[in-house]
């Protein structure tokens, strides 16, 4: 090996760890609703879901995400709202419904249709459902705050009872809430401003019994001259 | 190395992270040969990696415990590397091509076990693709000729062929006349 030239091409020792950012690692840590089982990698949280099955956690892990999963041997922080994700196995569709999904404030709710108006792609609800029905990050990215048109609560992959207690216990007035569904309300408006909102978004809670006017549908509500509010944006 | 492979049919996972450390070394360093470039260099290798994860997922244990990991990983990696360049001229705007005739001084000779190669690289990439692989194989993750032989799926006798004309023609570029004339 005095060839010059092999010398030159013998690899050089460059030092660089890369497990880190190859090998991402797994745990059983808390949410809001109790345990569960939380994927990590070095970016961020890849990956939620409840804790009663990991094998099958890791299973889909590997499927979906096509990355080594280790157990962690560290403690990991509880999860909520505020956790770093890493959302790079997404597609871009999917990374722009979780986006919008994640401004929902706590305790508000909105429809499939408004996520995918959100996201400029106002015909894709179904789309927009399946995205969320498997949400890699529930808990953190809050799909629990979107529901049906009419305002029900509809699916949630960690059950419908679980979906009403984390919006109950955000503060979401649910009988209110289920008393608009019940009526076929959709928009509240005011007299006094014009404005229609979505039952839930915190301007519509301050309109007053005597200025409130309940519509079934967003033409209706623009029919009687109302505009769309610009927090909640109910799309009119 | 028996044993890697061993554990990587018991878990996947596991095994996988501990092929990882044994050779992210060589695919660092012969990324480094290919690219030229130490942030390049990272992000192949890292791709090589996962690649080679994937593929792994879809393999029975009988098909892991024939694995000649060492060639194959550095065959994933020659692949991926191809694919990076070929995106990369698509899309010039991409950094990571080499610069075939920058003029740099040369490297000491004390420098060239942690350097890189900007000007190897490059000569490198002027090579056709099989005998640009025979080298690499053969020179930077240091298989021997029937190993090479597998991973390209030749005979010993063509592959060794490759590997001298590769190494010539390397020669050659490395000495090319805007390197050399006075």
């Amino acid at each position: 090996m005095s060839d010059p030239l092999l010398a030159r091409l013998t690899p050089p020792d460059v030092g660089t760890d890369l497990a880190p950012q190859l090998v991402d690692t797994f745990a059983t840590t808390t949410g809001p609703l109790g345990e569960v089982l939380v994927a990590r990698s070095s970016a961020g949280v890849t990956y939620v879901r409840p804790v009663d099955d990991v094998d099958g956690f890791r299973a889909e892990y590997r499927r979906r995400l096509g990355r080594p999963l280790v157990p962690d041997d560290r403690s990991v922080p509880a999860i909520d709202a505020s956790t770093r994700v890493d959302l790079r196995a997404c597609s871009p569709f999917e990374r722009d419904v979780l986006d919008a999904t994640a401004t929902i404030p706590a305790g508000q709710t909105r429809p499939y249709g408004w996520v995918a108006r959100e996201v400029g792609r106002p015909a894709a609800v179904r789309a927009v459902g399946t995205v969320l029905a498997r949400n890699p990050v529930p808990l953190i990215v809050p799909c629990h705050r979107v529901t049906r048109s009419d305002g029900s609560l509809g699916r949630y992959m960690l059950g419908e009872p679980a979906k009403a207690r984390l919006l109950a216990a955000e503060g979401a007035d649910l009988d209110r809430l289920a008393a608009f569904t019940t009526a076929g309300v959709v928009l509240i408006g005011s007299d006094t401003t014009g404005i229609a909102c979505l039952p839930s978004c915190h301007h519509a809670r301050r309109i007053t019994d005597a200025h409130r006017v309940p519509f079934r549908s967003a033409a209706a509500a623009r029919d009687a001259g109302y505009r769309g509010c610009l927090v909640c944006r109910p799309g009119m | 190395m028996n044993e890697l492979r061993t554990a990587l049919v018991v878990d996947l996972d596991a095994g996988f992270a501990e092929v990882v450390r044994t050779y992210q070394g060589l695919l660092l360093g012969t990324a480094m040969r290919l690219t030229g470039d130490r942030p390049a260099a990272e992000d192949l290798a890292a791709e090589a990696f996962l690649r080679a994860f994937r593929a792994l997922r879809d393999y029975d244990a009988e098909r892991i415990g024939a694995l000649e990991l060492r060639g194959w990983l550095v065959t994933v990696l020659l692949n991926e590397h191809r694919n990076t360049v070929r995106t990369a001229t698509r899309r010039p705007a991409l950094s990571g091509a080499p610069v075939p005739d920058r003029a740099t001084p040369d490297p000491g000779p004390a420098d060239l076990a942690t350097r890189a190669d900007p000007d190897l690289a490059a000569a490198l990439a002027r090579l056709p693709a099989v005998q640009r692989e025979a080298v690499v194989l053969r020179h930077v993750a240091d298989l021997d000729v029937p190993a090479v032989a597998a991973a390209l799926g030749v005979g010993e006798g063509t592959a060794r062929s490759h590997v001298s004309r590769g190494l010539a023609r390397l020669r050659t570029l490395l000495t090319s006349p805007d390197r050399s004339t006075p």
